[in-house]
């Protein structure tokens, strides 16, 4: 057991699962001597070489594009896009190509590959680096898009990723890359992707978030109970395919259904949980399932952004306003 | 080096076989086995047959949207020639000759084309990536195999096909670049056929040559004649040997024409002058090929009037077993998502089952 943040985590997982499997090779820009910009590899190019672990031309399309051409000959390419909001180059490789490539070859080529990437506010960064694009990416068939919270799903998280025969956009909340550290096993161990998490039980009303707002969600949650409200959360930790069945049970206990997400709110995963919840479990409902979202907005720049991040009194009000409706 | 004498920059051209066939510079001549020449040979013809045939199932409405590949024969046929069977062929969309040369069948190639995902399933065997409609990216997967294959220590070349319109996008630079940088074994194989769609050559780029473009990234480029047989086959083999001893990725240029429309659905005559189509079909590779193998005493009028025959009725019978092939099931367009269903698909799918059970459809 060690102590790690979730950088370290990270670290961890893809130093342990390429000692493991000689077949992973992990590639971006700045990836390779200086470990990527938020040291997500460090250590790695030492222990395992250029081969193994390198820098590339600043060429996201590319990046991505021959990362699908190296699962196609027998590697498991794990390679990084330095910041979320960079991905957009790379997007025709992601949409046309990797989330194609096993159906447009009847199953011939799958595409045993990790898009990782630091996505989301909060760290007062410049234009095009708080961004949240999970929904995009969860809108196309053929990939899987994860989102982990903790260290410990982390690790299990990437490890499950890598070892799927299908492309995972790997989306890293990099607001608490460094927020905290948790107890993360030395051992091999995966969590499934697909699977929610209960993080906490309750019986008024069923809280879904995921990434940096789950924790944001807990102080809200802490703060609500103190008047006596219980609610339960839950970490969707796979955006796709979603965990309907965690979700829809939860609320058929509780009757009461809020989404908090940090991606703007129009067109977002929050509709999608909203459309299954009204699907699945509208007769169990007391209040109309809602969302609390990102503004349908450009992200602020630093001066402005404190108005954009949710923050854990909105999430208590928005629960507040739900139970007593 | 074949590679170094053609300056790409002086518009210099690599040319051996001329338009009556003849060896300009008997030095130039590649050493291909007889037997080798004449599956060359063979399957440019059968391209011709498919290619021409697919365009008259198409105006009957028997066949849905083709994008044939007339007047491009050598290149593709020439080029694949030069490989192994170990390596990697990664199409855009318009290589019916190099295709068929790989070992994918006309049955399959029909398939696709007639609208069956089914189609781009190749044999184990034969390492071909199914074809590419987005313009130029497939040129980065070419990269990322043949980084695999140096990576893993193999010997296995990728060539990747890209027409003159695809030298425009970004993805074309981003490729060779890499490739370049990574010394990966990749070979550009580009046919300029003078059209995109119908948007001409000239107004691509300002290059002289799109082989010179390589010059810009630190490797090699030549241009070719690209209905000289011949001269693909020579420039080739010598890059994906070149790529094969660790000498990294070359581009060629073969200088071509497209006799016939881009697909089914355009109309050449809309934007391009009959008479520059006459002039290129003076250059048909597959007549000045004819001549030099009966030169070399290989063929014959009389063979060839046969097997254009006998491929005219492979091509109606390969044909009609694709049109008798029917719908795919249900089943088919669910389950090469994802490796495993996920439960929404299952849910889906499960859901219209129960539908389409129900009306009978």
């Amino acid at each position: 057991m060690a102590l790690l943040n979730n950088i370290g985590a990270l670290t961890h997982a893809l130093d342990k699962e390429m000692e493991r499997d000689s077949s992973i090779i992990v590639y971006g820009e700045d990836v390779g001597y200086e470990g990527g910009v938020f040291r997500a590899t460090v250590g790695l190019q030492e222990k395992y070489g250029k081969d193994r672990c390198f820098d590339t031309p600043l060429s996201e399309a590319a990046i991505v594009g021959t990362a699908i051409g190296a699962a196609i000959n027998g590697l498991k390419p794990v390679v990084e896009i330095q910041f979320s909001g960079f991905v957009l180059p790379a997007v025709n490789q992601i949409l046309a190509h990797a989330a194609r490539m096993r159906n447009r070859s009847r199953g011939k080529y799958n595409l045993p590959m990790v898009i990782r990437m630091p996505y989301g506010g909060g760290i007062r960064a410049l234009e095009h680096h708080s961004e949240s694009l999970e929904a995009i990416f969860s809108h196309i068939p053929g990939l899987k898009v994860v989102i982990p919270s903790t260290p410990y799903d982390t690790k299990g998280l990437l490890l499950s990723a890598i070892r799927d025969p299908d492309p995972v956009i790997f989306m890293e909340p990099k607001r608490i890359y460094r927020a905290f550290k948790q107890e993360v096993p030395e051992e091999d161990y995966t969590v499934p992707i697909g699977k929610a998490k209960v993080v906490k039980k309750g019986s008024d009303i069923t809280v879904v978030t995921w990434g940096a707002l789950v924790r944001e969600a807990q102080k809200a949650i802490e703060e609500v109970e103190k008047e006596g409200i219980s609610a339960e959360l839950i970490d969707l930790r796979t955006i796709s395919p979603i965990d309907k069945e965690t979700i829809i049970e939860s609320v058929k206990k509780t009757g009461r259904f809020l989404v908090v997400h940090e991606a703007v709110k129009s067109f977002g995963a929050g509709a999608e949980l909203i459309s299954i919840v009204n699907e699945k479990a509208f007769l169990h409902l007391e209040a109309p399932p809602t969302r609390l979202a990102g503004f349908d907005i450009t992200v602020p720049l630093p001066r402005g952004e404190h108005h954009f991040i949710i923050e854990p009194r909105q999430i208590a009000k928005k629960i507040r306003e739900l139970v007593k409706f | 080096m074949l590679i170094d004498r053609y300056d790409p920059l002086e518009e210099e051209m690599l040319n051996i076989l001329d338009k009556n066939g003849k060896i300009v510079d008997p030095n130039l001549e590649p050493f291909i086995e007889n037997d080798n020449l004449l599956k060359m040979y063979q399957t440019m013809l059968l391209a011709k047959v498919a290619d021409i045939k697919a365009l008259q199932y198409q105006r009957q409405g028997r066949m849905l949207t083709y994008a044939p590949n007339r007047g491009q024969e050598a290149a593709q046929v020439g080029s694949i020639a030069a490989t192994d069977k170990n390596d990697w062929l990664v199409p855009a969309f318009r290589e019916l000759g190099a295709w068929l040369y790989k070992g994918v069948s006309l049955e399959q190639v029909f398939l696709y084309w007639y609208g069956n995902e089914m189609g781009s399933k190749f044999p184990e065997d034969v390492k071909m990536l199914p074809v590419s409609v987005p313009i130029a990216s497939q040129l980065n997967h070419a990269v990322g195999i043949a980084m695999a294959s140096k990576i893993k220590r193999e010997k296995d070349v990728a060539i990747a096909y890209v027409g003159d319109g695809g030298t425009s996008q970004g993805e074309f630079h981003e490729a060779v670049n890499f490739a370049a940088v990574f010394n990966a074994p990749v070979v550009f194989l580009i046919q300029n056929n003078q059209w995109a769609i119908s948007v001409p050559r000239s107004v691509q780029t300002k290059s002289k040559t799109l082989a010179q473009k390589a010059l810009a990234y630190g490797i090699p480029g030549i241009q070719v004649d690209g209905n000289d047989v011949l001269a693909v086959y020579a420039a080739t083999k010598e890059a994906v040997e070149r790529a094969r001893n660790g000498e990294g990725p070359t581009i060629i240029e073969a200088v071509t024409y497209r006799l016939g429309p881009h697909t089914t659905s355009d109309d050449p005559t809309i934007y391009r002058d009959v008479s520059e189509v006459t002039e290129w079909e003076k250059k048909d590779p597959i007549d000045r090929f004819k001549k030099y193998l009966i030169d070399k005493g290989l063929w014959s009028e009389d063979k060839d009037k046969s097997k254009y025959e006998e491929y005219e009725n492979y091509v109606g019978e390969t044909f009609k077993k694709v049109e008798g092939s029917g719908f795919v099931p249900l089943e088919d367009i669910f389950k090469y998502t994802y490796a495993e269903m996920t439960p929404n698909l299952i849910e889906q799918y499960e859901e219209y089952k129960k539908h389409i059970g129900e009306e009978g459809a």
